[in-house]
């Protein structure tokens, strides 16, 4: 049977049909097919998210998942992240848990602080 | 009175880009002013991915693409004030400032508004029934959240589809609150069909399209909201109410150029609710320009950054007298198009210059037709065009040359 989703890859958001044998219509560029099977097969999100700064008042920092994780660990990755909190200065590209629940992906600063 | 070259007022991306690239032209006395704590304007608060992509060709959060410019302005050495607002303006180019240390006058030779935006809010859109606690906009969410750590409630309905809902909506939901559904009022949403695929689709959060709210009840706090659905005039239907038992309405319902500086010192303004500009992105007040939000609300951060960089050069050729205004020529949208950036031309423009519109209204198979007088200037095909995304189309300088008659950019042979 087709399945039909909007590809999330870029603010296009091409219309994807892909087929039993992964057969991908649809979509205008490769990046597209390739989202395609993985959602089909085993789908992944990037987490955005922002934790607190400890020795600053009132400031938290932003972060994110370095690679896209498996959709159904979303939930539990957010509580991971909830329970951190970092000390200023921060730099973007810091990694604050690596390798987050066996994924694979680290969590990483994505916001300045100095 | 301290004298600076360029005054560039919003610290933001427009802001930001306009200063390194005037910096670039040969401006070197250059100050941003920000009311803020930071540089970096709105997109501190947009830490979700998915910008950057046609300026790095990769994909930033807001804070990693803001990042980027803040950088070169330092390295550059380009001057800021934080914690400080532009209080007012004169036609005179005399700048009243105010920050902590009390109220400074200063006088630029130009003047680069980037101020950015506001949200409409309640009063705005005449929402009906009470006024309790618990209404607030979408921007307003997304700062509580992303910067200050204060989830805005628990339970939580949601008017209007634009991304900045559509985000908030999965933002939310990922710190715990339930959202129940997003109300358009539109028979189609206004925001990019991923953040439908990826914010709403997800978290199984139902959109309804085609309806709004007909009641908001609760007394000291929002209790309840009620949904009804919208006949083609957006006039609500009779008993077609929906229920929902919620502590918080969050408003995503369009987003305004906030220009009362501009107002005031007289300056010509356009249906976008931003000023009038020429192709240099320059005002009817010599010297003083204007570009991003508070010129016409952009959805991709990177335009407007390109539109920040237009209006740093138009800034330098201004101080720099490589200016040469003649008369201008004036460009009116037409036809199914809602407005057009620029609004002037110069006659004698010997530059490639960027058109930027958007069309009123979803429509299929159109020919964008630009001409002035009867000559075409130019005439391309466009298979869709929705309202949501500001469509740009680039002519090259030689088309422009020699015209004497005023433009008009409108749409031909369309399938509505
Ligand atoms: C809530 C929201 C979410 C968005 N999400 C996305 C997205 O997901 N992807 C995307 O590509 N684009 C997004 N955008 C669009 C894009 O990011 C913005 O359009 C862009 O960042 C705007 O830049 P700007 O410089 O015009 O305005 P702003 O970033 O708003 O900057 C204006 C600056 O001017 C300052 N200022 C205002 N008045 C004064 C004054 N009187 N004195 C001194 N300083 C003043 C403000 O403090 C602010 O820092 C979003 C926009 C908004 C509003
Ligand atoms: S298929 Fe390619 S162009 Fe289309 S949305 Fe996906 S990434 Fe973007």
């Amino acid at each position: 049977m087709n399945k039909e989703f909007t590809c999330i890859v870029c603010p296009r958001g091409c219309h994807l049909i892909i087929d039993d044998q992964l057969n991908v219509t649809g979509n205008s560029c490769p990046r597209g097919a390739l989202y395609a099977k993985s959602e089909v097969t085993h789908p992944t999100r990037m987490i955005t998210s922002s934790v607190r700064v400890k020795n600053r008042e009132d400031t938290l920092v932003s972060v994110k998942t370095s690679i896209p994780v498996p959709k159904e660990l979303i939930f539990t990755i957010i509580k991971e992240m909830d329970k951190i909190s970092v000390e200023a200065p921060t730099n973007i590209g810091d990694v604050i848990i690596k390798n987050v629940l066996n994924t694979g992906a680290d969590i990483v600063i994505t916001k300045n602080i100095k | 009175m301290t004298d600076v070259d360029l005054l560039i007022i919003g610290g933001g991306s427009a802001g930001m880009a306009a200063a390194i690239e005037a910096f670039n032209h040969g401006v070197k006395n250059i100050l941003i002013v920000e009311k803020d704590k930071q540089l970096g304007g709105i997109l501190n608060q947009c830490i979700h991915n998915g910008f950057g992509l046609t300026e790095f060709k990769e994909e930033l959060t807001g804070p990693e693409y803001l990042s980027r410019f803040e950088n070169q302005v330092e390295t550059l050495g380009i001057k800021y004030l934080l914690n400080t607002l532009v209080l007012d303006v004169s036609k005179e180019k005399v700048v009243t400032l105010s920050n902590k240390s009390g109220i400074t006058l200063l006088k630029a030779r130009a003047i680069i508004f980037a101020v950015g935006c506001y949200e409409r809010n309640a009063g705005a859109i005449q929402l009906p029934g009470d006024r309790p606690s618990g209404i607030i906009t979408a921007g307003t969410a997304q700062k509580y959240l992303n910067i200050h750590g204060y989830l805005a409630g628990k339970k939580i309905v949601i008017l209007g589809s634009g991304d900045i809902g559509l985000i908030m909506a999965r933002r939310m939901t990922l710190e715990g609150a339930k959202v129940l559904c997003v109300s358009e009022i539109m028979p189609y949403s206004n925001g990019l069909n991923r953040n439908i695929a990826q914010c709403l689709n997800d978290y199984n959060i139902p959109l309804y399209l085609s309806h709004t709210v007909s009641k908001v009840i609760g007394k000291s706090r929002v209790e309840k909201v009620i949904l009804s659905k919208v006949d083609e005039n957006r006039n609500i239907i009779p008993n077609t109410e929906m229920e929902f038992d919620c502590d918080t309405l969050i408003l995503s319902v369009g987003l305004v150029p906030y220009n009362s500086l501009l107002e005031n010192m007289g300056c010509l303004m356009s249906s976008t609710k931003g000023p009038c500009v020429n192709e240099n992105m320059m005002t009817n007040i010599p010297g003083v320009f204007a570009c991003g939000n508070c010129l016409h609300v952009h959805d991709v951060v990177d335009f407007v950054t390109d539109e920040g960089r237009n209006a740093g050069i138009g800034a330098s050729k201004f101080l720099l007298e490589t200016f040469n205004e003649t008369n201008s020529l004036k460009i009116s949208p037409k036809n199914g198009i809602s407005y057009v950036i620029p609004q002037y031309l110069d006659k004698n423009c010997n530059e490639k210059v960027t058109f930027k519109f958007r069309v009123r209204q979803p429509i299929k198979n159109a020919y964008v037709v630009i001409k002035s007088g009867d000559k075409e200037i130019l005439k391309i095909f466009k298979p869709v065009l929705i309202p949501s995304e500001m469509v740009m189309i680039k002519v090259d300088a030689e088309k422009l040359n020699d015209l004497t008659e005023d433009i008009l950019i409108t749409l031909e042979g369309k399938d509505e």
